[in-house]
């Protein structure tokens, strides 16, 4: 089901999307290029010998130490990694996808990243990419009504982010 | 292109629109389950569009969860899903015991089943009656209580808290049960047992219940799976997922030797372990009624599981066993787990850089999914309507906010 020939057959359908895999993990998962994220979704849902009829969750990750003593020790690049978990209804297993975003478009603090919105393969996937967007700070083009969800309209920065820092004050309310 | 824009509803409805209102719902209103707000475009009763803003409960819990250590992030479960914190507690505690790929004594297991469950009707309760109170009437939600506190008063017993736990903790339990609880949590039961039949008599068969919730809020078993609903929402449209029976090994393996079967409907029946009204004439698959109706059959099969477990926990001899440190170290890596709790599928996803603190905290919330569907329910629907159906998702907002 997640093994080898499912990804081949992925492979085939459209070449070049798939650019890392960890079949080994505790949830195994596929590493897909950003810009490819919603024509794989979209062969996954409607084309693909499992029909992965529902998207779960989006989580962005944040990898990015604001601490430069530790982050000189750490082994990876700073980077955003995107994670969607799916599931099937029919065959009732489940899919890992994940995306290496950079932290910042054009590296711009502040300037989102930008991904495929996946509005168009899943509705539900509306909500879970405004969070996405509110707390961690990614773009997801082509979506309908991208605004925050969670946070108010006016809130600045993005919470999730690792170097996020608390505002000290929002509208005369202390922050800390 | 000109013919398109003239042949788009929406744009005819504008030339013509006399008395458009945008109504707001919330986000103190009674019947919004807390703190959210509904903004209702409407033209007269009739409701076009309705736009649920949700935020106003937000603690940004997954910021917080990246600053404690696993075990420390337990009691900020409990303030998720508040009417079934035990299920929050056991959802992150498999997640965490899932990447250390740690197993708790067949002692635990039984006990945390039989906890998970015991809220689970206190859940249903609280959302049977609460369910009565947006349609209009009362005493249920006093009847519900009267029950629940009972419930409520044996996790007092066991663990000294009577709404945010933190019972089920990383590694196993805080605590084992005081003497006599079991015989305490039986003579419950066995005085529970009967009451159900006054539910059925007070919401599920009553003419006006019926009337208010049949026939509302139809959803289908594709708009549901493409929205991510998940529990006796997913269940009331039919389609037959239960985690307990179709989850991941961690968690079916918690439940395996128990018998129960899927609370929805197959092939035009419900399930008949037990005697239960028939479905009225009116309601169809997928409203209102139905989903209220799944929680109802959920409440016996919760019965049917606690007794189950009550027997097999008081016939483990091992001990309990500790729950782990609070600074047990997690391996490197990520795990995501989803467990049925009474609201539907709540996941947790952990990514870890091999210390004892989470690099990433994520809940996946199951009221969040159910919510994002009610714009698709409520178009329309009357004004009246629209607390019937938003009630029958039974939504927690501390779940939905974080």
């Amino acid at each position: 089901m997640r093994g080898p020939e499912f990804l081949e057959q992925l492979d085939e359908a459209l070449p070049g999307a798939v650019v890392g895999r960890n079949l080994e993990a505790l949830d195994p998962w596929i590493d897909v290029a950003p810009e490819r994220i919603a024509d794989v979704c979209r062969w996954l849902a409607t084309r693909s010998p499992v029909r992965f009829d529902s998207l779960q969750c989006i989580t962005a990750v944040d990898w990015c130490e604001p601490d430069p003593k530790k982050a000189a020790k750490v082994a990876w690049q700073p980077h955003l990694e995107m994670v969607y978990h799916l599931w099937s209804t029919s065959a009732r297993v489940s899919l890992v996808l994940k995306a290496k975003l950079p932290r910042w478009k054009a590296d711009v603090p502040g300037q989102p990243p930008e991904i495929p919105s996946l509005c168009g393969v899943w509705r539900g996937a509306n909500w879970h990419e405004r969070e996405v967007y509110d707390l961690s700070g990614v773009w997801f083009t082509g979506h309908p009504d991208l605004r925050r969800i969670l946070c108010p309209e006016d809130w600045e920065g993005f919470p999730l982010r690792k170097d996020y820092e608390m505002p000290l004050d929002y509208h005369g309310i202390r922050g800390k | 292109m000109a013919s398109m824009v003239d042949d788009d509803p929406r744009i005819i409805e504008f030339d013509v629109r006399t008395d458009e209102m945008l109504v707001n719902m919330g986000p103190q209103h009674p019947s919004t389950h807390g703190v959210l707000r509904l903004v209702l475009r409407t033209d007269g009763e009739v409701v076009s569009e309705v736009e649920p803003h949700i935020g106003y409960l937000h603690r940004c819990a997954e910021k917080i969860g990246e600053n404690l250590t696993h075990r420390q992030f337990i009691p900020y479960t409990d303030r998720m899903d508040y009417l079934a914190a035990m299920n929050m507690n056991l959802g992150w505690a498999l997640a965490v015991e899932k990447l250390m790929k740690y197993q708790v004594s067949e002692k635990a297991r039984h006990l945390r089943v039989l906890i998970a469950e015991l809220n689970r009707i206190a859940s249903h309760l609280v959302g049977m009656g609460a369910y009565g109170l947006d349609l209009g009437t009362f005493s249920p939600f006093l009847y519900a209580f009267r029950e629940r506190e009972k419930i409520l008063d044996l996790f007092e017993e066991a663990c000294g808290a009577r709404l945010t736990y933190s019972y089920i903790t990383v590694g196993g339990l805080t605590a084992d049960l005081p003497p006599g609880w079991l015989q305490r949590c039986e003579a419950f039961l066995d005085q529970f047992e009967p009451i159900i039949k006054e539910y059925h008599a007070l919401l599920t068969t009553n003419a006006i219940f019926v009337k208010r919730t049949a026939n509302i809020g139809i959803m289908s078993p594709e708009l549901a799976i493409e929205y991510g609903c998940s529990g006796p929402v997913l269940r009331g449209s039919g389609v037959d997922q239960d985690m307990r029976r179709d989850g991941e090994a961690i968690y079916t393996a918690m439940y395996e030797g128990y018998a129960f079967e899927v609370a929805v409907m197959k092939d035009g029946h419900y399930p008949r372990d037990h005697e239960y009204p028939a479905v009225p004439a009116d309601a169809v698959l997928g409203d209102c009624w139905h989903r209220f109706f799944v929680r109802m059959l959920e409440v016996v099969q919760s019965m049917d599981l606690v007794r189950q477990a009550i027997d097999r926990y008081s016939a483990c001899k091992g001990a309990l066993g500790e729950p782990l440190k609070l600074t047990e170290k997690m391996p490197a890596g990520d795990a995501y787990l989803e467990t049925e709790c009474p609201k539907g599928q709540m996941g947790f996803y952990i990514v870890s850089d091999g210390s004892a603190t989470p690099w990433r905290a994520r809940a996946r919330s199951s009221s969040f999914s159910n919510l994002a569907v009610a714009h698709e329910l409520c178009r329309g629907c009357l004004i009246a309507d629209v607390p019937a159906i938003v009630g029958s998702l039974d939504i927690v907002m501390g779940e939905i906010d974080r």
